[in-house]
C-alpha cells in the first residue's frame, strides 16, 4: 500500500543551528505513528515543517500522492493536515460549540452577505454546522459542554476540544503535539482509548509526539526516534525501544 | 443544547435593539412635551454618530482584536464624499430621502475602500505599532481634505491642492471643497429619526455579523492567530473584512454627521485624534467587544459633559471621575464579582430558593 505521507531528505537550519536533518519518514494510510526524542530533539519543529509554519530549506513532503512541499499553512490544512499544539490553543473567548464549527468552516459556505442579511442558506448551513459540531462533540463526551466558553473548561477536555477542532477541518492526517503534556494517568489512559477511537472511526491516520512512554509503548505502532535533529532510529515500536542507541540517548538504562 | 445557544443570542441581540427603540420613543415624547431643551435637541444627532462610530469602532478592537486609532480618519472620509456627493446633485435629485440614502451608500464605499487600501498594508503590524500607524493615517486624511480644492463649473469639474483660485472656475463656478474652509450649504438631511433608523441598521449589520460564519473566523484570529491558520482560516481576508466593514460604517456616521451641518470642515477636533480616542474611550469603557456597553458609553459620555453645564467650573472634574467610576464598574475584578452575585438573574434565583 502506498504512503499517505512520504517525507524525504527534510531539512532546516536556524542561523548555524543545524534543527532537523535529512528526516525521513513514511507512514500509512490509518498508522498510529509515534515521533520520540529527547527535549530539543526537534520534534515540534518537525510538525512545523510538515504543516508549513517553516520553510523546508531542503526535502520533499508529499501527502497522499501531492506535493505540499513549501505550502502555506492554510493550503497544507485544506490539503489535509490538522493539528494540535503542545501549549494549547483555543479560541478561548469563543464557546466550545463555535471552536469546533470554526474548525469546519472551510466545508460550510455561505457568503457574507447572506450571512448578514440572514437569509435561509444562513439558516441551513448554521443548522448543519450545529449538527456535525455537536456529533463531533459528542466523540468526545463535550456535548455537555458546548455553551461554555472554551478557557473554561478542565484541562483534559481542552486537550480534547483541541482535537475535535482539529478533526473538524476534515483531515486525512492528524498531528498530535504532545497531546498528554499535564495528564494524570487517568487522563492519559481515557486519551489512549480517544486516540484509538479516533483512528478506528473517523479512518484516521495519526502522527503523535509523545513523551509519556506508556502511552507510546501502547498505541503506536511504529516509531522514529529524533536526537540533535537527526534520526537515530526508526521501525516497529517494540524494537525501537529495545535498540541500545535509544535507550542511552533517550530512555536511560 | 443547540437551541438555547441560538436564542441566547437572538434575546441579547432583542435586547440591544429593544433598548435603542425604547431609547427613541421616550426622547420622542420628550420632545413633543417640549421638556427637552433646544440645546439637547441640538445633541441628538450627534449622539447618533457617535453611538455608530462606538459600535463600528467595537468591531475592530473588540470583535477583531487589534487597538485601531484611525477611526476619525474614515468618518472624514465618509462626511466629506458624503456631503460632497449631496452638494453637487443637490439641484439634480430632489427628493431628499434619495439623495440621502445615495450620499449615505457613497460615503460608506469610499471609506470602506479607504480601510481597505489602507489595511493591507497596516494590519500586518499588531498591537501598539498598528494603533500608531492607524494614529497617523486618521491624521494623514485629515490633513489631505485640509488642502483638497474641488470645484465645479459649466466645463465639469476642476480639481487642485493649491488654493482654490487655481481651479481656474469660471464666474459662476462654484467652489465645493474649499480646502480648509471645508464644504459649505450641505443640505440637511439628517434628523433623529434618520440616525437612529441607521443605528438599528448599523447594529443589524454588526450582530448579524458576530454571529455567523466570518464573524466566528474574525474571532479566531483575535483569540489564536495560529490556531485560526492551522485549521484553514484566511487571516488576511478575514482582518481586512472586519476592519473594511469597521471604516465602512465610520463613513455612515460621517454622512450623518456632515449633513446634520451647515459648513463641514475637518479640524482637529472633529476628526482629529481627539476624537478617535474619544470614540476609543467609548468602546473601552462600555467593554471591549460588548456592542450594547458601547452603545450606552457613548450616550453616557456625551451627554454628561452637557448636562453638567450648570456646574460650569466643575463639569470636566465630574466628567473625569464618572470616567474612573465607569472603568472600574466595568473591569475590576471585585467589583465583576460583586456584580455577578447581586446581578437581576442572580436575585431572582435567590427568591425562587427561598420560596
Amino acid at each position: 500500500m502506498a504512503a499517505l505521507l512520504e517525507v524525504k531528505n527534510l531539512g532546516i537550519s536556524f542561523g548555524g543551528l543545524r534543527a532537523v536533518d535529512d528526516f525521513e519518514i513514511s507512514i500509512k494510510k490509518g498508522q498510529l505513528y509515534g515521533l520520540i526524542g529527547p527535549n530539543g530533539a526537534g520534534k515540534t519543529t518537525v510538525f512545523n515543517l510538515l504543516t508549513g509554519v517553516y520553510k523546508p530549506d531542503e526535502g520533499i513532503i508529499t501527502l497522499d500522492g501531492e506535493n505540499i512541499t513549501g505550502l502555506k499553512t492554510i493550503e497544507i490544512n485544506k490539503a489535509g493536515i490538522a493539528r494540535t499544539f503542545q501549549n494549547i490553543r483555543l479560541f478561548k473567548d469563543l464557546s466550545v460549540l463555535d471552536n469546533v464549527k470554526v474548525g469546519l468552516h472551510n466545508h460550510y459556505h455561505y457568503s457574507t452577505f447572506e450571512g448578514i442579511l440572514r437569509l435561509p442558506k444562513y439558516y441551513k448551513m448554521e443548522k448543519a454546522m450545529n449538527e456535525k459540531a455537536m456529533e463531533l462533540l459528542k466523540v468526545f463526551e463535550l456535548d455537555g459542554e458546548a455553551d461554555f466558553l472554551a478557557a473554561n473548561l478542565p484541562y483534559g477536555k481542552q486537550r480534547k476540544l483541541e482535537i475535535a477542532r482539529a478533526l473538524a477541518t476534515e483531515p486525512k492526517l492528524l498531528l498530535l503535539d504532545e497531546p498528554a503534556a499535564g495528564m494524570n494517568p487517568n487522563e492519559t489512559m481515557e486519551l489512549m482509548d480517544t486516540i484509538r477511537f479516533v483512528r478506528d472511526n473517523f479512518d484516521m491516520t495519526i502522527l503523535l509526539i509523545e513523551h509519556d512512554m506508556k502511552l507510546v509503548s501502547g498505541i503506536c505502532e511504529e516509531l522514529t526516534v529524533l536526537n540533535f535533529g537527526r534520526i537515530l532510529a526508526q521501525g516497529q515500536t517494540s524494537k525501537v525501544l529495545n535498540d541500545p542507541q535509544v535507550i542511552t540517548a533517550y530512555l536511560g538504562e | 443544547m443547540k437551541k438555547r445557544n441560538i436564542s441566547k443570542n437572538v434575546k441579547d441581540n432583542i435586547i440591544t435593539y429593544g433598548i435603542v427603540i425604547v431609547a427613541y420613543i421616550v426622547i420622542q415624547i420628550l420632545i413633543s412635551a417640549g421638556s427637552l431643551s433646544s440645546l439637547m435637541q441640538g445633541l441628538l444627532v450627534p449622539l447618533c454618530v457617535y453611538v455608530i462610530l462606538a459600535v463600528s469602532l467595537n468591531l475592530t478592537v473588540g470583535i477583531l482584536g487589534e487597538l485601531s486609532l484611525g477611526h476619525a480618519g474614515f468618518m472624514c472620509v465618509g462626511a466629506f464624499t458624503g456631503a460632497f456627493f449631496s452638494r453637487c446633485m443637490e439641484n439634480v435629485i430632489t427628493i431628499d430621502l434619495i439623495r440621502f440614502i445615495l450620499a449615505l451608500i457613497i460615503g460608506a464605499v469610499c471609506a470602506g475602500v479607504i480601510g481597505f487600501l489602507i489595511g493591507m498594508p497596516v494590519l500586518r503590524l499588531r498591537g501598539d505599532y498598528l494603533a500608531i500607524v492607524t494614529l497617523a493615517f486618521g491624521e494623514i486624511i485629515k490633513n489631505i481634505v485640509n488642502v483638497l480644492y474641488i470645484g465645479k463649473d459649466s466645463r465639469g469639474f476642476h480639481f487642485s491642492m493649491k488654493d482654490s483660485i487655481s481651479l481656474g472656475l469660471e464666474t459662476d463656478g462654484d467652489v465645493i471643497i474649499n480646502g480648509a474652509q471645508g464644504i459649505t450649504g450641505t443640505p440637511k438631511d439628517s434628523n433623529f429619526t434618520i440616525g437612529v433608523i441607521l443605528i438599528l441598521i448599523t447594529l443589524f449589520i454588526v450582530l448579524n455579523l458576530i454571529h455567523s460564519r466570518d464573524g466566528r473566523a474574525i474571532m479566531s484570529i483575535r483569540d489564536n492567530l495560529i490556531a485560526a491558520e492551522s485549521i484553514g482560516i484566511n487571516i488576511t481576508k478575514y482582518k481586512l473584512m472586519a476592519f473594511s466593514i469597521s471604516a465602512a460604517l465610520a463613513g455612515v456616521a460621517g454622512v450623518l454627521y456632515s449633513h446634520n451641518l451647515n459648513s463641514l470642515m475637518a479640524t482637529p477636533k472633529n476628526f482629529g485624534y481627539n476624537m478617535s480616542i474619544m470614540i476609543l474611550v467609548f468602546v473601552v469603557l462600555g467593554g471591549i467587544g460588548n456592542i450594547r456597553g458601547s452603545i450606552i458609553a457613548a450616550v453616557v459620555l456625551t451627554l454628561l459633559p452637557e448636562l453638567l453645564r450648570g456646574l460650569s467650573n466643575y463639569r470636566m472634574l465630574i466628567y473625569a471621575i464618572v470616567l474612573i467610576v465607569m472603568m472600574l464598574f466595568n473591569w475590576s475584578p471585585k467589583l465583576i464579582e460583586l456584580r455577578k452575585r447581586f446581578s437581576v438573574k442572580c436575585l431572582i434565583g435567590r427568591s425562587k430558593e427561598v420560596q
